[in-house]
């Protein structure tokens, strides 16, 4: 089986002022048609970029300077402006964490959809509606006749996401890379969209690029983690293995800093110190100078090693597995 | 049990938009207006003893930062009347303003709430010296104080507020609300905006800080796992009103309101002995508008247990058990 999605050794640097900014330094991802992956990682880890990335939509100063993202089989890294946006939309769409910021607020939900339709096929107006109207339905939305006329103001934030959500899979694409899509909702329709996207995603075998910082959402969504850290990942493999037993020390502290699992009112295991700024990183481990385990061998950069059963680490000290 | 630190008694907040020129028309003319009108804090009775936590909960438009401001005396009540030792947090009258500097809040987003083009010495500094907590020649040692105190370093304060990280921003705002020596803290989502490793070390401060100064606190967060994790107790609110309310172990193992219970069960948990993915069992329907909040119970269109008395009759809290309360006709002691 090809896989949905194939990004290999990608590097997308940003060229400012002040310097060099590696957001993303060498991602390798595969998922799997009807897979969820998990993107997990802080502010400024390059998660989103690495999202924007895969999509082509870096602008300048920022470039992809290096590495391959494969559509199933199809290259996208070098597309021309127009080839890069037949395939946007039609077999490789994205979900942004703002809807309101996405929706163009001054027009009816039915102009946007049909617009995105119709950049990429000729549809009359009547078959236009009937697929918006499924699409709207698809995604849970009660009333799918009168979210259709309505301007995105009008519509709660929950329901303006699942529009947003109705739009990315108008054309039933293959891959939908979702960046923090449930960040900006309320917990009870946060649990609303989750549970859609986990039927949508068994149903119509679309692949899920789940972009978050939130561990708690990716262990009830995800199959698969990866864990990123200063532009690389660290840490990826299947998500019930990576949480109950993560081998990067990152992992391991991101995993114990979140509240509701420690003893209430004890310490909560932290991570020292904050996320380096990704400006002439000095060379090796970005991560060693919060890290408990460091020694002179980290002032090289491990390489992500294979640790079996789809598992790999980015690490010279890797914890005990169990 | 000595005297609770802090009572709210029946406190409401009404906001009402101002009458556009056509209703002030209309009005002048005879006409009847409907005022716009939100209840935000809709007769909340809530009382928090000395060095208590109590967690507020809920989603937007709840009414638990509003109902934090009443309490920090940032906002006067509609109705009601919200005490601090006994005395009111807020004068009486047209204009009425804070009485006490016993209560200090500190805000979600620290970018908001401080001030871009002010060093942090002095930002830190300008409360205790205008209440002559300290005098202005002292004032730089207190400063330096109340800085390694929240664990940073004296030197800056004679640095700007964008010089900082957002976990570091959020650690001057606590020293900034630590400087007026409150007996109550009000924290309003003080770690939403911080990321998990960041907001872990905020959480650590907080704690340590809670314990070594004897604070009382009210801690409002949208976030279950935050609020367990540093609530004695726990009061749930939905639309204006307190649904729950008990000892944080009680209101998480055993819910009584069927709300409480589904805003449980449809918050995503990091689940480290692991089951596989969840299925999840969300809350149907959307919230309400709190302008037009439903009638009786204002949970009923999305609760799963709803009969006719819910549609008519709003719920009062009733004991569930010694200091366990909830607003549900259908809850059951235990």
């Amino acid at each position: 089986m090809t896989a949905a999605l194939e990004v290999r050794g990608l590097k997308t640097h940003f060229f400012t002022r002040d310097g060099v900014v590696k957001a993303v330094d060498g991602v390798d991802l595969t998922i799997a048609p009807g897979r969820v992956l998990g993107l997990v990682g802080e502010s400024g880890s390059g998660k989103s970029v690495t999202g924007l990335s895969v999509l082509g939509l870096i602008d300048p100063p920022g470039r992809i300077v290096e590495g391959s993202v494969r559509l199933e089989g199809q290259e996208l890294v070098g597309l021309n402006r127009e080839a890069a946006r037949r395939v946007r939309g039609r077999k490789i769409a994205m979900i942004f964490q703002d809807p309101m910021m996405t929706l163009n607020p001054v027009l009816r939900v039915d102009t946007q959809m049909f617009m995105a339709l119709r950049a990429h096929e000729p549809v009359p107006k009547d078959a236009a509606r009937q697929q918006a109207l499924a699409a709207l339905g698809r995604v849970g939305l009660p009333d799918p006749e009168q979210c259709l006329t309505a301007y995105p103001h009008q519509l709660s934030g929950g329901m303006r996401q699942r529009v947003a959500i109705a739009i990315a899979l108008l054309h039933s694409p293959s891959v939908i890379v979702a960046d923090e899509p449930t960040t900006a909702l309320d917990v009870s329709i946060q649990g609303q969209i989750l549970q859609e996207m986990q039927r949508l995603s068994a149903d119509t075998g679309v692949a899920l690029v789940w972009i978050t910082h939130d561990l708690a959402v990716v262990s009830s969504l995800a199959h698969d983690i990866a864990v990123m850290y200063a532009g690389r990942i660290v840490e990826q493999g299947p998500a019930e293995d990576v949480l109950a037993a993560p081998r990067h020390p990152y992992t391991r502290g991101l995993l114990d800093s979140v509240p509701g699992e420690a003893q209430p009112g004890k310490k909560l295991a932290q991570i020292p110190g904050s996320i380096p700024a990704l400006v002439d990183l000095p060379p090796g481990c970005a991560f060693r100078a919060r890290c408990s385990r460091a020694d002179s061998a980290c002032e090289t950069m491990p390489e992500i090693a294979d640790l079996g059963g789809a598992r790999a680490v980015r690490c010279f000290h890797p914890l005990e597995g169990r | 049990m000595s005297a609770p630190l802090l009572e709210l008694d029946a406190v409401s907040k009404k906001f009402r938009r101002p009458m556009s020129l056509g209703d002030r028309i209309a009005a002048k003319l005879g006409g009847t207006v409907v005022p716009h009108e939100v209840r935000a804090v809709d007769g909340v009775s809530l009382s928090v003893s000395h060095s208590e936590t109590v967690g507020l909960v809920g989603e937007s438009g709840c009414g638990k930062s509003t109902l934090g401001r009443i309490a920090a005396g940032i906002l006067p009540p509609t109705s009601g009347v919200a005490r601090l030792d006994g005395k009111p947090v807020m004068s009486e009258g047209r204009h009425p303003h804070k009485l006490t500097t016993r209560v200090q809040t500190v805000f979600q987003d620290p970018f908001a709430s401080l001030n871009p083009r002010r060093r942090i010495g002095d930002a830190i500094a300008e409360g205790p010296v205008a209440h002559g907590l300290v005098d202005r020649a002292g004032s730089r040692a207190y400063v330096a104080d109340q800085l390694s105190r929240v664990g940073l370093d004296p030197s800056y304060a004679s640095r700007f507020p964008h010089q900082f990280s957002g976990g570091q921003r959020q650690r001057i705002a606590i020293a900034r609300a630590l400087a007026m020596q409150p007996d109550l803290l009000i924290c309003d989502e003080p770690v939403a905006s911080l990321d998990v490793s960041i907001q872990a070390q905020v959480l650590n401060l907080f704690l340590e800080l809670r314990q070594s100064l004897n604070l009382t606190a009210i801690f409002i967060s949208h976030d279950l796992g935050v609020v367990r994790h540093v609530s004695d107790r726990v009061a749930i609110m939905y639309l204006g009103r307190i649904v729950e309310i008990g000892p944080t172990a009680d209101i998480y193992a055993a819910p009584k309101h069927p709300y409480t219970q589904a805003l449980l069960s449809s918050v995503p948990r990091l689940n480290r002995r692991h089951e596989g993915r969840r299925a999840f069992k969300p809350i149907a329907g959307e919230l309400p508008s709190p302008t037009s909040p439903p009638t009786g119970c204002h949970f009923h269109p999305r609760c799963p247990l709803a009969e006719a008395q819910c549609r008519s009759v709003a719920p009062e809290l009733r004991p569930m058990g010694l200091t366990h309360w909830a607003a549900c006709h259908l809850a059951v002691k235990t």
